[in-house]
């Protein structure tokens, strides 16, 4: 009985001592966060975390117009809604042979996959931007989004393999027996239960590109086409002086869809929800 | 009986062409985006290509390469990116990552609620504008420095006196979340009754740690290390928000130096040898990992 009593009090202070470390990460994390909170709504922003002088959404106006916040953000909604969706279909229709069928070329390309999801895609940039401008996609929404698309791909494929193999093979047999065709048990059978892992690939694919910066950076260039991961520079530099506030303001609004997404899909599925099958150890 | 042999040989051919067929689409654009430019990397990177006069490169060997590893600013940039790499992913993500999951483990709910929900915060938003808020922190004028005064203890413009040791900092703020999930993931993975058994025994914190926690969950700290690593290897973004490599060259790591050569200095065959070195230690890595994975395929 004394050996259980001194186990749990070891416990509870193990507990407190584990809650108080992670309060004191949980605070050092916090102050950048709490930094651009705080100067989207401070009238006088600077560079340090402080409590504003009067709460204002002037910062919010200023940014709130075509030029600054519209056309980067709808820029940002394009290139990444097609490219997720390009990259959904595409996965879901390359993982189903991959899911479905035995063949000896299954094993090799799916090698090629992982490899392929490893690499490091900023090392190719400039190649790319040699290719394009060769082949006159340079500037393009479209090459964009394809090579959004590709870069994508790999883990999508992977991912979406992974949670097609979690649904059961006998229902599409049922089906075929009725005569469906693949593509039909695909489309009405499969995708249909495997809702979670097509919002998982879907909100994965679209957050990835939503922050991606170095990609739309290289391949456009015309300032009307860009999105917001790359106008948002524009605070630094031609603007002159930079209105922290407006910056703040803008990041907020240019974060919110991201870690909205992020959210609604965690809070569905748990946190890990993006590592999926990708990191089984 | 000759028709009925040939009809049997063909049908499953047909059948697994027919199978294949849903592939396509991902495998042309693959092959066009993705290996059609890294094939075209391994070309370009021997000959002098330049941003002006593109049809005049001609093949150059291995000049760039060799050039490479004369060039100052190179083994500059190699050396900042194993530093840049080391602390900020094998030291900072991964063992704060660890430190974290392992605190969850004991901690009441609420907290670790609200300390898993800010460190994801920090891992969700945009790489830009984590660039952005992290520049603020380190800025002479920053909050760090405010907390430094606070304390009584001496401040210093962060991002020119240790610019690579910021940026670092900025790394682990943003992908410590990472290796949390991964290392709570495995860490809930572990059966209860093995630990409870080690603590009845007397086992402490640090020992029960050492000689199961870890070995147990070695495969994950195995690939988390080789994802870190890799995500690491490729960051521009963030360093480029807060320092554009500098001050003079104090914090360019290899993507920067590529971007610097081929575009400022437009030397895309250079940049693109420089580019090609970088795939090839991703490559590496992503082999290593691909090894680990190997019983999943």
């Amino acid at each position: 009985m004394a050996a259980r009593t001194t186990l749990n009090a070891r416990r509870a202070n193990r507990r407190h001592a584990a809650d108080a470390s992670l309060l004191l990460v949980a605070a050092a994390f916090v102050l950048p966060l709490a930094w651009v909170i705080l100067s989207a709504l401070d009238p006088q922003a600077g560079l340090k975390v402080k409590l504003p002088d009067g709460v204002t959404f002037d910062n919010f106006d200023a940014v709130l117009k075509p030029d600054v916040t519209y056309t980067p953000m709808l820029n940002s909604l394009i290139l990444c809604g097609f490219a997720t969706l390009l990259t959904v279909v595409c996965a879901a229709l390359a993982a189903y042979p991959l899911s479905r069928f035995r063949s000896r070329l299954n094993r090799p390309f799916l090698l090629t996959i992982i490899f392929a999801t490893s690499l490091p895609i900023t090392a190719i940039m400039v190649p790319v931007y040699a290719l394009f401008v060769q082949v006159n996609l340079i500037d393009t929404m479209q090459g964009t989004i394809f090579f959004f698309t590709a870069s994508q791909l790999p883990f999508a494929i992977w991912l979406m393999k992974n949670f097609m193999d979690g649904v059961p093979k006998e229902l599409e047999e049922a089906a075929w027996t009725d005569g469906a065709s693949s593509f039909q048990s695909l489309l009405r059978v499969v995708l249909p239960l495997m809702g979670p892992g097509i919002a998982v690939v879907t909100v994965f694919s679209f957050v990835a590109m939503w922050g991606n910066f170095f990609v739309p950076f290289m391949l456009l260039l015309s300032p009307e086409q860009m999105p917001a991961s790359v106008s948002i520079n524009d605070f630094f530099g031609n603007r002159g002086t930079v209105v922290y506030g407006q910056l703040a303001a803008f990041s907020i609004i240019y974060s919110t869809p991201v870690i909205l997404l992020y959210v609604l899909v965690a809070r569905k599925l748990g946190g890990g929800f993006a590592l999926g099958g990708a990191v089984k150890g | 009986m000759v028709v009925k042999e040939s009809g049997n040989t063909r049908a499953p051919r047909l059948r697994t062409l027919t199978r294949a067929l849903p592939v396509t689409p991902a495998l042309v654009i693959l092959v066009l985006f993705l290996a059609g430019p890294i094939a075209y990397c391994a070309y370009i990177a021997f000959t002098d290509l330049q941003l002006t006069g593109q049809a005049e490169s001609s093949f150059t060997g291995f000049d760039n390469f060799r050039t490479a590893f004369e060039d100052d600013a190179f083994l500059n940039a190699v050396w900042l990116t194993l530093v840049f790499t080391f602390l900020s992913s094998i030291v900072g993500q991964n063992t704060l990552g660890l430190a974290l999951a392992a605190l969850m483990q004991r901690a009441s709910k609420p907290v670790r609620t609200l300390t898993g929900g800010i460190v994801v915060t920090a891992w969700v938003l945009p790489e830009v504008v984590a660039g952005f808020l992290l520049y603020a922190f380190f800025r002479r004028e920053g909050t760090l420095n405010a907390i430094l005064d606070w304390l009584h203890l001496p401040s210093q413009n962060w991002l020119f006196t240790l610019p690579i040791l910021a940026v670092s900092f900025a790394n682990v703020w943003r992908g410590t979340a990472f290796s949390m999930l991964v290392y709570s993931a495995a860490l809930n993975e572990i059966p209860k009754e093995i630990t409870e058994a080690a603590e009845v025994d007397g086992a402490g914190g640090w020992r029960r740690m050492w000689h199961i926690t870890l070995p147990m969950i070695r495969r994950s700290i195995g690939t988390n290390l080789m994802l870190n690593t890799l995500q690491t290897l490729s960051v521009f973004g963030l360093i480029w928000v807060m320092t554009r490599g500098g001050p003079g060259n104090r914090s360019q790591t290899l993507p920067l130096f590529m971007y610097e050569q081929a575009f400022q200095k437009s030397m895309i065959g250079y940049g693109t040898a420089v580019a090609l070195l970088l795939l090839v230690v991703g490559s590496l890595f992503s082999l290593v990992y691909m090894r680990l994975l190997r019983t999943e395929v």
